[in-house]
């Protein structure tokens, strides 16, 4: 009984032992000299609280791009980082052109709608080609192969848009409407993210809906199931499939806009850093989990702008705040070795690959 | 009249030739069946008659029309619907998606209507069990739930793969029993079994197929008196 408990952990089950409870020590530690400490005001952390629910809502936007198509197919679209840069950085030659014809301070609410539309639509539109021709040919082909032609797409749109738009940063212009905040006692809350928060609120309910209750939704679950047993229900698979790269795209062009609202800075380059946080976001909320990459990404915002300080802080780690992408990604470290499921437990190996 | 014809069909699976000239006919109204042992071709039968396999050479007509290079996702717009082997049920979908799913092909609100009263009828048990997870059902109940969901798309030719297997003998029974009633309501049905005395005593005719070649067809009468087909396949010495 006892023999074969012990031959059942290995040195790596240890070692992963060890390093969670440090790691669980450490966290608790620092947090609670931070807080001893009282370096910072509620109204600092209540600021910290906020951006990362604005900044974890546009990872979710994206991160549903990825675990939408994983679902689906079985594989990590790498090119959704430029999907989400193309939308973005198009846009901003729209929101320069209305913002030189007067356009965008006289009609802000319309100006902002076509930013969406332009985002949106230039996201779809690359998306559905990236799936047409460097993923759609190899359907049938063993699952490195995608893989490796996603991480070529991805190098290939970046320098496409760095040819048509140049390798400089632009700027957005300011919007008049969007600037200033809204204080209740403590807490404090910019209208950008005021606009940042709800969008994406809405678009994610609108996903939900339609994946949950759309006759075109149904199929896509029914697809990401099985897709020989799909066909027999008449369900045009590669139509699903392109539907899906629809919506992921498309939530990625709106995620583009309110990036560029927020930072108000885009380049061809731009996609690299939201597109792996999105991504370490879709495995936190388990991969292929729609409700999971939402979680996900809120979560992994929190994390980042609380994270840093809480835990760093009272460690006396110097500029803790600087540290935050290193946060991020030992988090996707951290998932991929404890919790490959993700947090809310989609198990990868039960799912019919 | 003949409804469903398979002639002279090859079917291969990179270069195993898993069916090496099959010819069968299906008349309308009939209950047809195909035993033989596990490995003897007959999912690959009835994947080439839906289009998910292509044969290599051969027809499969469908009231006259070569059916066999239409993509599987046609298939059922031309009646056909298939309860694949092992159920093939959408495990996370609820039992109501899973049929809303079979009538993916219908657009008429009203016959889907009737069509589901028809299905929670013959099925008492998924009527119960409409919200849940599909997944969560046992697998008698997953077994009525393919065959509900097949009856979604209004079929007139039905493709059930092994519906018995892994079943209780009072579920088999049943699944048999509904079998029967479905024919008889005019769904034309091409039964492929490994339990042969159960689809013999149902079938008005029956193929065996053996190594991806059909080596006998009669009537069911007549094939359970056979003595290869008793000794190989009814268990009878
Ligand atoms: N996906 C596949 N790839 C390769 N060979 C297969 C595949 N599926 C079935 N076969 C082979 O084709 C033959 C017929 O299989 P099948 O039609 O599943 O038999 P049955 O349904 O009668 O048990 C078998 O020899 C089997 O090994
Ligand atoms: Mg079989």
């Amino acid at each position: 009984m006892r023999q074969r408990f012990l031959n059942r952990i290995n040195f790596t089950d240890i070692a992963l032992g060890i390093i969670g409870v440090a790691l669980v020590g450490l966290i608790v530690v620092g947090s609670f000299r931070t807080l001893a400490e009282g370096n910072y005001t509620t109204r600092q952390w209540l600021d910290f609280v906020v951006f990362g629910i604005a900044q974890g809502s546009i990872y979710a936007l994206i991160a549903l791009g990825y675990t939408l198509v994983y679902g689906i197919l079985r594989m990590i679209n790498f090119a959704h980082s430029e999907v989400f840069m193309a939308g973005s950085f198009t846009a901003y030659f729209a929101a320069a052109a209305m913002a030189k014809s007067g356009f965008l301070e006289a009609n802000t609410f319309v100006a902002i709608l076509i930013l969406f539309g332009v985002g949106m639509v230039t996201s779809i539109i690359v998306g559905v080609l990236v799936e047409r021709i460097a993923y759609r040919p190899l359907r049938r082909a063993p699952r490195l192969v995608p893989l490796i032609t996603a991480i070529g797409a991805s190098e290939v749109l970046k320098y496409v848009f760095k040819g048509l738009y140049g390798d400089q940063f632009k700027a957005y212009p300011e919007i008049e409407a969007l600037k200033g905040s809204f204080t209740f006692g403590d807490f404090n809350i910019t209208r950008i993210q005021v606009v940042v928060i709800l969008s994406a609120a809405l678009l994610m309910l609108g996903l939900y809906l339609y994946v949950q209750h759309t006759k075109v939704g149904k199929a896509m679950r029914a697809v990401s199931e099985d897709k020989d047993i799909a066909a027999l229900m008449g369900i045009n698979v590669d139509a699903i499939i392109v539907r899906t790269f629809v919506l992921g795209a498309a939530l990625a062009g709106a995620a583009g806009i309110l990036y560029a609202l927020t930072f108000r800075q885009v380049n061809f380059f731009m996609g690299f850093f939201p597109g792996i946080k999105a991504f370490t976001a879709a495995v936190l909320g388990g991969i292929g989990n729609i409700p999971g990459a939402m979680v996900g990404g809120i979560f992994l915002g929190l994390f980042e702008s609380v994270g840093p300080i809480l835990f760093l802080d009272g460690l006396n780690v110097p500029a803790p705040y600087q540290l935050k992408d290193v946060i991020a990604f030992s988090m996707l470290v951290l998932v991929l070795l404890f919790r490959p499921s993700g947090i809310l437990g989609e198990r990868l190996s039960r799912s019919k690959a | 009249m003949t409804m469903l014809e398979l002639d002279n069909i090859h079917t291969y699976y990179g270069n195993i030739h898993a069916l090496k000239g099959i010819s069968i006919t299906v008349d309308k109204g009939e209950i047809v069946t195909l035993i033989g042992a596990n490995g003897a071709g007959k999912t690959t039968t009835l994947r080439t008659i839906t289009g998910l396999l292509k044969p290599r050479n051969g027809t499969v007509k469908l009231d006259g029309e070569d059916i066999a290079r239409h993509k599987a996702n046609d298939i059922v717009y031309k009646g056909i619907a298939m309860v694949p082997e092992g159920r093939g049920i959408f495990a996370r979908l609820t039992v109501t998606e899973n049929l809303d799913m079979g009538a993916y092909s219908r657009n008429s609100k009203t016959e889907y209507d009737t069509d589901i009263q028809r299905v929670f009828g013959l099925f008492p048990r998924l009527k119960e069990r409409r919200n849940q997870i599909a997944g969560t059902l046992s697998g008698g109940e997953q077994q009525m739930l393919a065959t509900g969901r097949a009856l979604m798309a209004h079929p007139t030719l039905l493709l059930m793969d092994e519906p018995s297997m892994g079943l209780a003998p009072v579920l088999v029974e049943l699944i048999f029993e509904t079998i029967q009633q479905i024919n008889k309501e005019g769904v034309t049905v091409l039964l492929v079994e490994q339990n042969a005395l159960m689809a013999l005593s149902i079938a008005n005719r029956g193929y065996v197929l053996q190594s991806g070649m059909i080596v006998l067809q009669d009537s069911a009468e007549a094939l359970k008196k056979d003595p290869t087909v008793q000794k190989a396949y009814l268990g009878m010495e």
